[in-house]
């Protein structure tokens, strides 16, 4: 809908598609009947690239994260990865939650990784925590591998659940508002390091969230929802924009853009 | 090491300086004070002195009565008690409780497990285990012995059938209620991972369900021996060594008291090493996990 000044990845562009979502219509069985939360919503991810999920709180945001995760079925429309239909939950789609008990409070935090990397790939308990020990590092857990994550913070545990994603190398990683319950500080240093990691070893991603700058700092796409029921609006490329523009005009421009869209009208699409 | 001179000086106070001679006693008496403290915060220590507590009423209770025939003393009840253990059939009749109440114990977990695992996954088996647990609960599993004498004849079998009612519905019923009370997100990781099935029960539901099974393993525990024990009472498991129960029984006919008190406290003694057993478990499995306080 609206041409930025960042330029879209042309070679990401051509590639085919790693994960694709089409006329996506989602329905909850609610207190009065069935209640449509998702209507018709389409996008392609590129490999490399990291799409957004932005809206308001009730546009379905979490529910297509959900069908694409492979947790609900779509009512009607399909979600393919890599050409092949998704029909169920699979470790090529790992997801990262924003509630902090999704580690396995009776796993250390080396076995929490190596869990998936064991029971998914099958990998042997050595060569599993081995891959565990690596990736904690590299999130900077490297002194709480072997704590229980009672034991964590927030962002602790929130970044042991980045390293379990990233160990088992799916691919396409989900994360439904990774950062939604950690403090404002904790956010930023998560995002930051989100975004190095990325850089490094440029994971394909879908983030779902509802804040605004959030959505443009870690994204190299937007795909923004009105709500009731969740359907697409308008798409933004904001691949030129991240950890080094925060804060300049063209990424408060932007910012500004997504939120007279989402607030047009007094909130129409709220 | 400078520092916790320092801090001894301390505790001591400001007298040392002047070496004031009542200073030196009180601090030491604040030493004493200090570590009696200390040393009664160990549960054990402070269990043990409950106990002896409980021994020394107990001992002056039954010397004040003078009826060994009624009420034995404690001395006479430990005495009884070695003297069962190292000469008569305690210990034997021990081992057959224990070896019969594993049994049936064991047979009874296995089946609420399979229940359970198959009402999570069907509403209607649910259903069932729902009304059937609502219906069973609370029939007091001795009320069914009549009934499984008369199926089973005085055996084993009619044990393990009182045993399993007794431990079943109150495990079943705590299994359920773990099970649903999983956090979604950790039922979503665990399907994220394409766990299904057997794998599924196994490697999330039953460790995210661990305080509610342990919990209801400990209950079930305390049904299944207070069951045996009570339907040993009616009869003895095998010719040779009838179980606590009849232990207990036996020597009530023949007046020896302080036998029957030696079996009742063999009875208790068990119950505690089971609790002390439960409570390693627990340590080392929900509280260091911090599932439980």
């Amino acid at each position: 809908m609206t041409a930025l000044p960042a330029v879209p990845p042309a070679e990401v562009r051509r590639a085919a598609p790693v994960l694709e979502a089409r006329g996506l219509t989602l329905d909850y069985a609610g207190a009065a009947g069935r209640h449509r939360a998702v209507e018709d919503v389409s996008f392609d991810v590129a490999a490399g690239e990291r799409l957004v999920l932005l809206g308001p709180s009730g546009c379905g945001k979490s529910s297509i994260l959900k069908a694409l995760a492979g947790f609900v079925r779509p009512a009607s429309g399909s979600v393919s990865l890599r050409g092949a239909a998704v029909t169920g939950p699979g470790p090529d789609r790992i997801v990262v939650f924003q509630e902090f008990d999704q580690l396995l409070p009776w796993k250390s935090v080396r076995d929490n990784v190596a869990f998936p990397l064991r029971v998914a790939r099958g990998l042997s308990l050595k060569e599993a925590r081995a891959r565990a020990d690596t990736a904690l590092v590299k999130v900077g857990l490297a002194r709480a591998l072997d704590a229980y994550p009672h034991t964590l913070s927030g962002g602790m545990k929130q970044r042991a659940a980045i390293a379990r994603a990233l160990a088992a190398e799916p691919d396409v990683l989900l994360m439904d508002e990774p950062f939604a319950a950690l403090d404002a500080l904790t956010r930023r240093t998560l995002q930051e390091d989100l975004l190095k990691l990325a850089e490094e070893q440029g994971f394909t991603l879908v983030f779902v969230t509802h804040a605004i700058d959030e959505a443009v700092l870690v994204g190299t796409r937007l795909h923004l929802l009105a709500a009731h029921p969740g359907r697409t609006i308008a798409t933004f490329e904001t691949a030129g924009l991240g950890l080094a523009e925060r804060g300049t005009p063209a990424f408060e421009q932007v910012v500004r853009d997504v939120h007279e869209l989402l607030f047009a009208d007094g909130g129409r699409h709220v | 090491m400078s520092e916790s001179l320092v801090s001894d000086g301390d505790l001591a106070g400001d007298d040392v300086r002047v070496t004031h001679p009542a200073a030196g006693v009180a601090s030491l008496r604040a030493r004493g004070a200090a570590a009696l403290a200390a040393l009664w915060q160990v549960t054990l220590v402070r269990r043990a002195v409950v106990l002896a507590a409980l021994a020394a009423a107990w001992q002056l209770a039954a010397l004040w009565q003078n009826n060994p025939l009624l009420f034995p003393t404690f001395t006479d009840t430990i005495s009884a008690l070695i003297e069962g253990l190292r000469h008569e059939d305690l210990f034997p009749a021990s081992v057959a409780s224990i070896t019969v109440l594993l049994k049936g114990y064991v047979l009874a977990i296995a089946l609420a497990l399979g229940f359970v695992s198959v009402a999570i996954a069907v509403p209607f088996v649910k259903e069932v285990l729902l009304t059937l647990t609502a219906m069973f609960n609370p029939l007091p599993a001795i009320a069914l012995l009549p009934l499984a004498m008369l199926w089973l004849g005085l055996g084993e079998a009619s044990l393990l059938l009182v045993m399993v009612h007794a431990v079943l519905w109150p495990f079943a019923l705590a299994a359920l209620t773990g099970f649903e009370q999983v956090p979604e997100t950790q039922r979503l990781v665990g399907r994220n991972y394409g766990l299904r099935g057997l794998s599924y029960i196994a490697l999330i539901l039953i460790p995210a369900a661990l305080p509610s099974l342990l919990s209801g393993l400990k209950i079930a525990w305390a049904f299944a021996w207070r069951t045996l024990i009570a339907a040993e009472l009616v009869f003895g498991v095998s010719s040779r060594s009838g179980g606590l129960g009849w232990y207990i029984y036996r020597n009530r006919n023949e007046l020896l008291t302080d036998k029957v008190f030696a079996g009742l406290v063999t009875v208790i003694l068990i119950g505690l090493l089971v609790e002390v057993l439960f409570r390693l478990v627990e340590q080392r499995t929900v509280r260091r996990w911090g599932l439980q306080r």
